[in-house]
């Protein structure tokens, strides 16, 4: 298989946070009766987590599992891992109806870093961070593009969007968080 | 002349002084001045010339009401016209020049207008210059244009940054007066999250200039104590220089927020737009002054009472020696005592209502003011400056009694609540006759989406306009609306300021009340746009009796003041002028934003590159490198060609349509829209929305479909792969790929819900890249891997998947070119690898990159349709004839029912063909078929129009495809084509078929 490359070969801009493109980030669709218990069984075994509320995603020991929609996940695993998860995942759910797909190579991940990042996230979104705790996961807009965010800890919010407005995401981003706007800057 | 103070100003530091220009003279102030503080410090009060009459113009207010203190500001790309001096903060380097005449303040020959005046009434453009017709055009609107306008628009590209912020809350306070401080810490009381924004740089509002005291200590330490207190609270977020600019339904708000203003070309942005989400709003907007009309009262020395005292108390700046006080209530004799307390002359007040009794008056009489009941300044003296004022009895006609020498006139009406941010989204007011003004009806506020109210106004907002009521008001509203956004009771009491005594207002709108013709023409109602009361009184004998009719015929309150001053004014007078009471009158509407904000704030970051997002494939870079010329498709930039040094655009597409066509071209088809569809019900449900059957394709088969909406018209075409017993991947236009998906989750999501179907748009995922042409098996074979491309091994309308050199590919065997041609999707973070593979492999065949142009130049050779060429939205399949890919044995698709009526049936449709011209040129695009005579309006009788043109390289010659009345059944006819062309009317042509290469199709199924 020929080296996969993402996007922006892992571009970086430092402003009041720091700004990174995470790489290839190994990442399935799956569409299911979320109330189905293998459904459940099944995620856990590939990723390690349980079925997340919505608005939330879990980590477990091989990956995490984030709400996309009242029958739609997004597991995100390592790169390399993604066809053996995928055929796992069909292999285990079947015969049910479900739609499962490896949608790494389509989309960009960024890593947003500094205790301000509600700032600099909060000029793109209309949701609403003061309650963006660890764990949170929204689909949303970042300006003027789709796009969907972890909040991994205190200081680390992950953006995902899809990979052909890579460089417009980082770019925006990068502009949102440069030095000397800051919101609430003391 | 206006001065600075030796002492005083609570807003200024004397120990930090701050350098400014004012058309080129070299300023100072200090800071904490406004631009219109210190230029009066500095004795500049003639700021600008008015809009229509050229009239001098000097300050009338100290802050955001100000309709004539508009300047120019900055330079060279920093320059912004139209700048408010009363409320921009004093910088050192600050450049200001002031507008609206020519050649200079001093001398502006445009004040001609002012002697013309008589012949300038309300309305006078749409009298004047009625005839003669051309007259308008040619001559009166370049002398109009040239004499009216404010500033000159910016020539260059703004510089700075802008940007958007999103904010939630659960009470938002518009307002940092003494009224919105008591609101936000009585919201906060009850838990709820308080956001509190104040459009100064200072809290406390006009409050600490009034005075008075509260819980027992003078206004500005309880202000002090109370943003301590509320900076301290976890729940109460503070905001300085941030305006409350508009309400919306939903508690969205708009507030726009000056960040680096007064520090040009510093890090960070100019503006931030709050966009602001508030379960519920409190309005604590305050109240402004309302000016007199009387004679010159627009003379510059002519000023708000309460403009004057901020001025001396804020800023230690004094508008003149001497002051005459002009009034209709109590409020205005602290500007008398602020005046007297600075050392300042205030020779009289003149007090309109018979009778003066209240205890500010007392203070006044007792502070040796002499104050004259009854009486109205009838005329005042003075060109370019105040220098005295004639004053007669308010219940007379003007004739002068008195004459009182002064530099300065402070004037107040009354007051009027500011009702805009409640008006905004639907909030209703009452006309209060006890203190002559609207104010907001509490029992019909703006309602949210549940029916209750979302807005409640708080202190002089609400009508209490003094400061023991405000505070009242305040405490109740902060409180109500804490609870409405989910907070609990709390019992935490009011701040209290003592009770004060008033002697009621008298309403006045004209003064003196029986001023003739001539005086009436001299009292402005709206300074910057030169309205009088002689306008809106003529106005109203012209049959104008609607507020906003006779707004837009005088031009009253749309000043960039938008009526602050005018507005209620007005309407008094227009009312008096009806013979109607002022609430049958009403307002006009108050509509955001409540000062202007600047076009940067509202573009937010969306400029230069993020002016709007760019798609890009995985191949960008290369296409980039290449030089490639690029053409919009949807957000994508596809390479239209790829022109080599010294070839022009048409040269390039040529060459490599030939290449491809005689050795082999690549494609970059990454934008193609790929969408998958699984489920039980997947085949079914493919065939709803497909006109052909797609149930019924073999896995491993590809299938050419077409897909129309509910009224039968062709919207998305693409080819149809089957991958498993239950998965398909629809290929849609580069352009349609969302709105395809979009269509499928609808019918999905509300007709058909319970079909088992699932949806993902893989568009992304994959590079995919088209190997095309007679070496194309050749290039991917030098490639290797497990794949048989062979003939057989992969056959025409078939796909594979496997190892393709290095790569695991998937090769559709599709073209859309007519030659032997392969697509191959891979990850997309191989795809520029394997467009380097397939370089390097077809480098031996001459291997061809090529763009769009080139695409639909072969496309068309093939007479292969596009979306958006030969549909517009009006054509059906049946058209273009594709009625091969129309399933006759499905019972229904989307479409299917549209596509049997009477019109889309009628055998006069225009139909595809395809034209040769006569003399091998190329058609222009777009143009239509003409035949002999026309109809009833003189219009020509068309009956077909090209919806496809190129120069074919292949052919050597112009083709075409056409839509023409029955055109399958003119073949070789000769039709006029029209151009544009002066010189040649129209180009010969003849119907053909729409294929012109290859017809047998032999060559793609090599």
């Amino acid at each position: 298989m020929s080296e996969t490359v993402s996007a922006l070969a892992g571009a970086r801009f430092d402003g009041f946070c720091t700004i990174k493109e995470a790489g290839p980030t190994g990442m399935i669709t799956l569409r299911a009766d979320l109330g189905l218990k293998k459904v459940a069984r099944a995620v856990e075994a590939a990723t390690g987590a349980a079925l997340p509320a919505p608005l939330r995603f879990t980590t477990g020991a091989r990956g995490r599992v984030a709400w996309m929609s009242p029958d739609e996940l997004l597991l995100l695993v390592d790169h390399a891992a993604v066809p053996k998860t995928v055929q796992r995942l069909d292999r285990a759910l079947a015969p049910s109806h479900v739609l499962v797909a490896d949608v790494s190579d389509a989309r960009a991940v960024f890593r947003v870093h500094g205790a301000h990042w509600p700032e600099a996230l909060g000029k793109l979104t209309p949701a609403d961070l003061r309650d963006a705790a660890p764990g949170a996961f929204r689909r949303t807009r970042l300006g003027q593009v789709a796009a969907a965010f972890a909040v991994l800890d205190l200081e680390t919010v992950e953006v995902i969007c899809f990979r052909s407005v890579a460089r417009y995401m980082f770019d925006l981003l990068s502009n949102a968080a440069a030095p000397g706007s800051q919101v609430f800057a003391r | 002349m206006s001065a600075r103070l030796k002492t005083g100003g609570r807003l200024i530091d004397r120990k930090d002084r701050r350098w400014f220009t004012f058309n080129g003279r070299r300023l100072m102030g200090y800071a904490g001045d406004t631009l219109a503080s210190a230029l009066l410090g500095e004795g500049q009060m003639l700021v600008g010339r008015s809009f229509k009459y050229h009239r001098p113009r000097g300050f009338v207010a100290s802050g955001v009401e100000e309709p004539n203190g508009l300047v120019g500001l900055g330079q060279g790309a920093h320059f912004e016209p139209d700048q408010r001096a009363t409320t921009t903060e004093l910088f050192d380097g600050l450049v200001a020049a002031s507008q609206n005449h020519w050649p200079m303040l001093e001398h502006d020959i445009g004040a001609v207008n002012n002697a013309l005046a008589r012949f300038l009434p309300a309305g006078f453009y749409y009298k004047t210059f009625m005839a003669p017709r051309g007259g308008w055009e040619k001559l009166f609107e370049p002398i109009v244009r040239r004499s009216a306008g404010l500033g000159r628009v910016p020539k260059e590209r703004d510089p700075d940054r802008y940007e958007y912020f999103y904010a939630h809350t659960d009470v938002l306070v518009v307002g940092g007066g003494v009224a919105g401080l008591t609101a936000a810490r009585s919201a906060a009381a009850t838990g709820a999250r308080v956001l509190l924004i104040e459009q100064t740089p200072h809290w406390g509002g006009r409050a600490p200039v009034d005075g008075g005291q509260i819980d027992g200590m003078p206004v500005e330490d309880w202000v002090r104590k109370t943003v301590e207190e509320l900076e301290k609270a976890e729940n109460v977020t503070l905001r300085r220089r941030l305006m409350g600019a508009g309400v919306y339904d939903h508690g969205y708000a708009l507030g726009y927020e000056h960040v680096g203003d007064a520090a040009p070309g510093a890090d960070g942005p100019r503006h931030r737009l709050w966009r602001i989400r508030a379960r519920q709003i409190v309005t604590a907007t305050g109240a402004l002054e309302r000016p007199l009309a009387f004679a010159g009262n627009d003379i510059p020395g002519v000023m708000l009472a309460s403009a004057v005292r901020d001025y001396v108390v804020n800023w230690a700046v004094s508008p003149g020696d001497r002051t005459v006080i002009v009034t209709n209530n109590d409020d205005a004799y602290r500007t008398a005592l602020a005046l007297k307390g600075a050392g300042l002359d205030v020779p009289m007040v003149v007090d309109a209502r018979p009778v003066v009794t209240g205890p500010l008056a007392q203070a006044a009489r007792a502070a040796g003011i002499r104050v004259e009941p009854g009486r109205a300044i009838t005329r005042v003296l003075g060109r370019k400056r105040v220098t005295g004022v004639e004053i007669g009895v308010q219940a007379g006609e003007g004739a002068a009694v008195d004459t009182v020498e002064c530099d300065a006139v402070a004037m107040s009406g009354g007051w009027s609540p500011v009702v805009h941010l409640w008006s905004h989204c639907g909030g209703k007011l009452i006309w209060d006759a006890d203190q002559a003004l609207f104010r907001p009806d509490p029992k019909q506020p703006p309602t949210g989406a549940d029916g209750a109210g979302f807005v409640t106004t708080a202190g002089a907002a609400s009508g209490a306009l003094d400061l023991a009521g405000g505070l009242r008001d305040a405490h109740a509203a902060g409180k109500a609306a804490g609870r409405a956004a989910g907070g609990r009771a709390h019992r935490k009491p009011a701040p209290k300021a003592a009770p004060e005594e008033a002697q009621p207002i008298l309403p006045v709108w004209v003064m003196p009340e029986n001023a003739g013709p001539a005086k009436r023409a001299k009292m402005w109602l709206d300074f910057q746009n030169d309205v009088k009361v002689s306008d809106v009184q003529l106005a109203a004998r012209e049959g104008y009796a609607s507020v906003e009719h006779t707004k837009r015929y005088t031009t009253l309150g749309m000043a960039t003041d938008q009526g602050k001053l005018s507005n209620i004014n007005g309407l008094a007078v227009l009312s008096d002028a009806l013979g109607q009471p002022i609430p049958a009158t009403g307002t006009t509407t108050f509509r955001p934003p409540y000062t202007p904000i600047s076009f940067g704030a509202i573009a937010g970051e969306a400029k230069g590159d993020l002016f709007q997002p760019i798609r890009r494939t995985p191949i960008q870079d290369w296409h980039e490198s290449q030089g490639a010329y690029f053409e919009p498709v949807g957000q994508w930039r596809r390479p239209y060609c790829y022109p080599r040094p010294g070839e022009s655009h048409a040269q390039a597409v040529a060459r490599e349509v030939t290449a491809t066509r005689t050795k082999v071209g690549l494609l970059d088809a990454s934008t193609l829209g790929k969408i998958l569809v699984r489920g039980p019900d997947a085949g079914r449900f493919l065939d709803m929305l497909y006109t052909n059957m797609m149930s019924t394709l073999g896995v491993g088969k590809c299938r050419y479909g077409l897909m129309c909406d509910e009224n039968g018209f062709l919207m998305d075409d693409g080819v149809v792969a089957r991958l498993s017993d239950d998965s398909w991947l629809c290929h849609t236009t580069t352009g349609g790929a969302e709105r395809i998906h979009g269509w499928m989750e609808e019918w999905l999501q509300t007709e058909w819900w319970d079909w088992k179907v699932f949806t993902a748009n893989m568009t992304e995922q994959f590079a995919q890249i088209a190997v095309v042409g007679p070496r194309a098996r050749a290039v991917l074979e030098r490639l290797g891997g497990d794949i048989d491309l062979s003939r057989d091994g992969l056959p025409f309308m078939h796909w594979a998947e496997g190892r393709l050199g290095r790569f695991d590919a998937r090769i559709f065997r599709i073209s859309f070119s007519g030659e032997l041609s392969y697509e191959i999707a891979v990850p997309a973070g191989q795809g520029r690898a394997l467009w380097d593979a397939l370089r390097e492999a077809g480098a031996p065949d001459g291997i061809t990159p090529y763009g769009t142009e080139a695409l639909h130049v072969m496309r068309a050779e093939k007479g292969f349709i596009m979306i958006g060429d030969e549909t517009d939205g009006t054509v059906i399949p049946q058209d273009l004839g594709l009625g091969w890919a129309i399933s006759k044995k499905k019972p229904d698709y989307l479409g299917k029912r549209a596509q049997a009526r009477p019109h889309m049936t009628d055998p006069e449709r225009w139909k595809l063909v395809g034209l040769e011209t006569l003399d091998g040129s190329v058609l222009p695009d777009g143009a239509y078929i003409v035949g002999t005579g026309g109809n009833e309006l003189g219009q020509r009788y068309t009956f077909g129009r090209v919806t496809s043109t190129y120069h074919s390289p292949t052919l050597g010659r112009g083709i075409a495809m056409a839509l023409v009345a029955r055109g399958p059944e003119r073949m070789g006819e000769i039709v006029d084509v029209a151009t544009l062309d002066e010189a040649r009317e129209v180009v010969k042509a003849r119907i053909t078929s729409p294929v012109f290469y290859d017809p047998e199709g032999e060559k793609q199924n090599v």
